[in-house]
Parts: C-alpha cells; sequence; structure tokens
C-alpha cells in the first residue's frame, strides 16, 4: 500500500521544489528567528541567570534554551507552511483541484506535502544544530540525531496544521492561529524546566506536544538518554496519525463532492 | 444500442446516473454512452447538471446512485486508474500560477507518474502543438485568456489520454480565440483521442459534436447527432419576429396560424416553419407588426427552445 503510494505521494512534494527553486529566499528568513532568540534570550538573559540545573546538574542557560529553540524552530517550518501554503493552494490557487484529476489521490497528496512541511522543519533545525555546533553548545555526539527526533515533531505539527487549515474559512482565521502558537512557544518548557509551574498547571505544560518535542531534542542535546522519550514519539506520532487521517477525511469533503 | 457499431463497448456508460446534494438533485438518472473516438456533448443552460455529471465521470464525484462505467471500470473502486487514462479542463482555470507555462507540464507529467525524460519530450511537443513555445519560460499569469486555456489543454495531455474532458472550454474567450481553440480540438480528434464537453453555446455544439445530449434541470431530455436533433425537434426554417414592446399581447390564434409551431420570448416570437418568406408575409397578412424579422435555418437553438420552452441565455 505505502509502496505503490510513495511515488504519487513524491511528485506532490516535487512540486514544491518546483516552486522554491525560484522562492528560496523564504525559507531562509525561518532560519534567522530560532538565532536571534538564542542571541536574546540565551545569551542575554542567559548572561543574568548564569546556570540552571539539568538532569542533576548545572548547565549553561544558552545550552539548555538551544534545544528548545531547534524544536520550536522546526515546529515553525512545519506549521507555516502546512497552514498559510496549504490554504493558499486548497482555497484560491486551485492547485488541489488540478492535482486531484490526475491519479494523484486526496491520501498521496497529504503525504506528499506533509513530507514537503517536514522537510522544512528539518532544514531549519540542520541549520540551527550548525549554529549550536558553532557556539558550543553541543554536549553529546547524538546531538547527531536531533535532525531525526525534529521529523517527529515535524509530522506531528505539520499534520495537526494540515487538519485545523480544512476547517479555517479566511485568513482573518489565521489570527486564531497565533492565539495558539505564541502560548504554545512559550509554556512548553522552552525557556524553563516544566518543573517551575506547581500541580496541574505543570501537567498542561507536559502534555503540550511542543514540551514532548523539546524534551526530546533535549534529552539528545545533552547525551541524556531515559524512557521518556519514547513516551514523547509515541505521542507526537499519534497526533501525526489523527492529525493526518482527519486532514485527509476534509480534503475528501471538500474536493471531492 | 449498448454497443457502437463496431461492436467495441463503450469507453463510458452510464444507467440512471444520479447526484444528490442534500435535498437537491443535481443529476437525476441519466443515461448515456460514449463511444470511442466520438466528439461527444453535453449541452444544456447553466445548472443543468452538466458539470456534476463531468466530475462523476472523472472520478472525482462519487455518484449517489445508478452504474457508472468508464473504461470498463467503476470509478468508486478504480478512481486512480481511470483518471490515469483521463485529461480534464476545468471551467474554472485550475493553471498552477507558481509555475512557469512549462513547468506547468512537466509537474503534471510527473502527476501522471511519467519518468522524466518522457516528460520533457512530451512537454516540449505540446507546447509547439498549442503554440506555446515562445512563453515556456514565463510565469502563467500574465498570458492572455486564450492563452491560458490551450496551456491547459495541453496539460492535460501530458499522459496522452484516451478521453478528454473540456467543461465550458470556450467561455470567457474572444471568437478568434474560440475558433483557435476549436481547431486545435478538431486535430486531436483526428488523431484518435476520444473527446466529451459541455458547452451552452449551440453553435459550438453544433460545430464539433459527432453526438450529443440535450440536458435540463438535471435531465437528458434529447439525444442524437446535432443534424438528428435539428430534424426531429425543429422545422426546416425559423422565422423570427422582434416586438420590442413585448409579446404579451399578442393573440395565440394568430401566432399559431403562421407556421408549424411558435414560441414566445419576452420580446421575440419564433416560428418553426418549411418557408419562412411565407410566413412572413402570411403574418403580416394577420395585421402584425413586428419592428423587424428575420428568416434562418433552424439550429440547436431551436430544439432547446422546443424541449424546454425556454431560451438557452435566459
Amino acid at each position: 500500500m505505502i509502496a505503490s503510494l510513495a511515488p504519487r505521494a513524491l511528485s506532490v512534494f516535487e512540486r514544491n521544489i518546483f516552486v522554491y527553486r525560484r522562492q528560496w529566499l523564504m525559507i531562509v528568513t525561518g532560519f534567522f528567528e530560532p538565532l536571534f532568540f538564542l542571541l536574546g534570550i540565551g545569551y542575554g538573559v542567559g548572561g543574568v541567570i548564569g546556570t540552571i540545573p539539568y538532569a542533576g546538574v548545572d548547565v549553561p542557560y544558552a545550552a539548555f534554551v538551544a534545544p528548545a529553540l531547534l524544536a520550536s524552530s522546526a515546529m515553525n517550518g512545519a506549521i507555516f507552511d502546512s497552514t498559510f501554503n496549504i490554504f493558499y493552494k486548497l482555497k484560491y490557487a486551485k492547485v488541489y483541484d488540478a492535482i486531484l484529476s490526475t491519479p494523484v489521490s486526496v491520501g498521496d497528496l497529504a503525504v506528499g506535502e506533509l513530507l514537503w512541511s517536514n522537510l522544512r522543519g528539518v532544514i531549519y533545525a540542520t541549520a540551527f544544530l550548525l549554529v549550536m555546533v558553532a557556539f558550543g553548545l553541543v554536549h553529546s555526539p547524538l546531538a547527531l540525531l536531533a535532525p531525526v527526533g525534529v521529523v517527529f515533531i515535524g509530522f506531528a505539527f505539520g499534520a495537526a496544521g494540515f487538519a485545523i487549515t480544512t476547517h479555517l474559512r479566511s485568513w482573518k482565521d489565521f489570527d486564531f492561529l497565533f492565539i495558539v502558537l505564541t502560548p504554545l512557544f512559550l509554556f512548553s518548557a522552552t525557556f524553563y524546566p516544566a518543573e517551575i509551574y506547581p500541580g496541574v498547571l505543570r501537567w498542561v505544560v507536559e502534555v503540550s506536544p511542543l514540551t514532548r518535542g523539546t524534551h526530546l531534542i533535549r534529552s539528545l542535546c545533552f547525551g541524556d538518554l531515559n524512557p521518556l522519550m519514547l513516551v514523547d514519539i509515541a505521542y507526537l506520532a499519534v497526533i501525526s496519525l489523527i492529525g493526518y487521517r482527519h486532514a485527509v477525511r476534509r480534503l475528501g469533503v471538500l474536493l471531492l463532492k | 444500442m449498448t454497443n457502437s457499431a463496431s461492436g467495441q463497448p463503450p469507453l463510458i456508460r452510464a444507467r440512471g446516473l444520479t447526484k444528490t446534494f442534500g435535498d437537491r438533485t443535481a443529476v437525476a438518472g441519466i443515461d448515456f454512452e460514449v463511444r470511442d473516438g466520438e466528439f461527444f456533448g453535453f449541452l444544456g443552460p447553466n445548472g443543468a447538471g452538466k458539470t456534476t455529471t463531468m466530475r462523476m465521470i472523472a472520478g472525482v464525484s462519487p455518484r449517489t446512485a445508478g452504474e457508472l462505467e468508464i473504461l470498463g471500470r467503476d470509478p468508486d473502486r478504480d478512481g486512480s486508474l481511470i483518471r490515469a487514462q483521463i485529461g480534464v479542463v476545468h471551467q474554472q482555470e485550475t493553471l498552477d500560477m507558481e509555475l512557469s507555462v512549462r513547468e506547468n507540464l512537466l509537474i503534471f507529467g510527473r502527476f501522471f507518474g511519467m519518468p522524466r525524460p518522457a516528460i520533457a519530450a512530451r512537454a516540449d511537443e505540446l507546447l509547439e502543438l498549442f503554440q506555446l513555445a515562445d512563453r515556456a519560460k514565463d510565469q502563467v499569469e500574465p498570458l492572455s485568456g486564450g492563452m491560458k486555456r490551450r496551456l491547459s489543454i495541453a496539460r492535460s495531455l501530458i499522459a496522452s489520454p484516451r478521453i478528454l474532458m473540456l467543461d465550458e472550454p470556450t467561455t470567457g474567450l474572444d471568437p478568434q480565440a474560440r475558433h483557435l481553440l476549436w481547431d486545435a480540438l478538431q486535430r486531436l480528434k483526428r488523431g484518435g483521442t476520444t473527446i466529451v464537453l459541455t458547452t451552452h453555446y449551440m453553435d459550438e455544439a453544433e460545430q464539433l459534436c459527432d453526438r450529443l445530449v440535450v440536458m435540463d434541470e438535471a435531465k437528458i431530455v434529447a439525444e442524437g447527432s446535432p443534424r438528428q436533433l435539428i430534424e426531429q425537434h425543429a422545422s426546416r426554417e425559423v422565422l423570427e419576429l422582434r416586438f420590442p414592446g413585448g409579446t404579451e399581447n399578442l393573440d395565440a390564434a394568430v401566432l399559431e396560424g403562421i407556421g408549424d409551431r411558435y414560441e414566445r420570448l419576452a420580446e421575440r416570437v419564433i416560428i418553426g416553419c418549411e418557408n419562412g418568406e411565407a410566413a412572413h408575409a402570411r403574418a403580416l397578412e394577420h395585421g402584425l407588426s413586428p419592428e423587424s424579422w428575420l428568416v434562418r435555418r433552424s439550429s440547436l437553438e431551436d430544439v432547446f427552445l422546443r424541449l424546454t420552452g425556454r431560451s438557452l441565455d435566459e
């Protein structure tokens, strides 16, 4: 099933390569955001704080924040592609109407688009990993697996973004997206450990998909292998699957009337 | 009826084909067949169910009831396999504005799973054929309406489909662009492609179609070649009398006496007859005083008027 599906899904992926061969500058911009946060918060605020306890040892604040910024950049790459770009193709450009008149199915279409939004996340994450290496913020060779780890983040947020996008009616609805994304970024153990919050609030932070992604990447960057990473992966995989299936069902409703 | 003259099964076969959206019936149990190599038309006003029928054939709209077979397959089960052999040109432009003219063809070839060298060769051939070669590297947006439509058709032909489906292909085009497109379609048909089109232009249906069905209010109201339809449902000539002040005060008995039959429109009376000149003379004898009049041969327009009591553009 997957084997017969792959070439057609890849052709959808390939369309985006055609487009971004000319628009590569738009991808580059997404690289700078985590860098600015690293310089401003990681080193600026970090200069005041100094170190922070992580897994029983005190680590430089910048080294603590950097893996979270890497995870967030993967989230942002996937989310922006699966919302803005997919909305444009779905509602305005009629790109999907054309694609679905070919042998490509809605399932192929969703897989191809998710592969693409994930690629964007992986590019941001890899570039930022190089920045971390340059700043001496990487403490373990396991950090090389971080770009693999972000694939789980990319699929989860790409699929969730895609699913949500199929319900949006106009560009105005995108305001809602920022109401969700900003707290997600701020309250996902990005700048401090989740344990800072008391009681139920802590668990709200713990179940945020970005907290799980951040935990996964942070564990890899510090070489701190722990069983909770399997929970991170499973949690992100379940979100991916639910998002994907919902997106496919909604595409059917919207385009195969 | 089931088989064409050569004994081959039809490429498309529908029996009792039905589509409903909620409580609105878009297609109400229609039967038709499209044969190999044929130029087949769905003629009818907007909202008659033509586009919905096309979407069902193209495998992007599941039918509500009835039978539908394309190339011997059921679109509910083998949608991808069917679409692999069909080229579709949508009524609304669906060209990829983020790609160049040639890239639009290249990526479509990929959607059909063709190998890249074969796509490149086919794309260049189609750009030549549709007189777009000198615009190959341009963006799509600035192209004229006629060029965009030609590119849409070229794109739909990238995988050399057995059936080409066109939904209102010349709507919005100027007369010159229309004729250019008609020529291109005639060439394709001579090359053996089966073509299915929808139109609400009578002259287009008459010029292009070997056979057509007339649709109105979700049903098929007539079927045949343009000539057959005219012979069956219209008289030889038509006399048109214009009354800019309205036709509602004209005496029905008088109108009945002029020709074989008549249709009363808002500002025109259309009279079917054997001899238009003679009918005009009779009209004047009966005391009618139209502002102007003309005599012409019967067309599909008259067939439609006769079958539905309405003119197509109303």
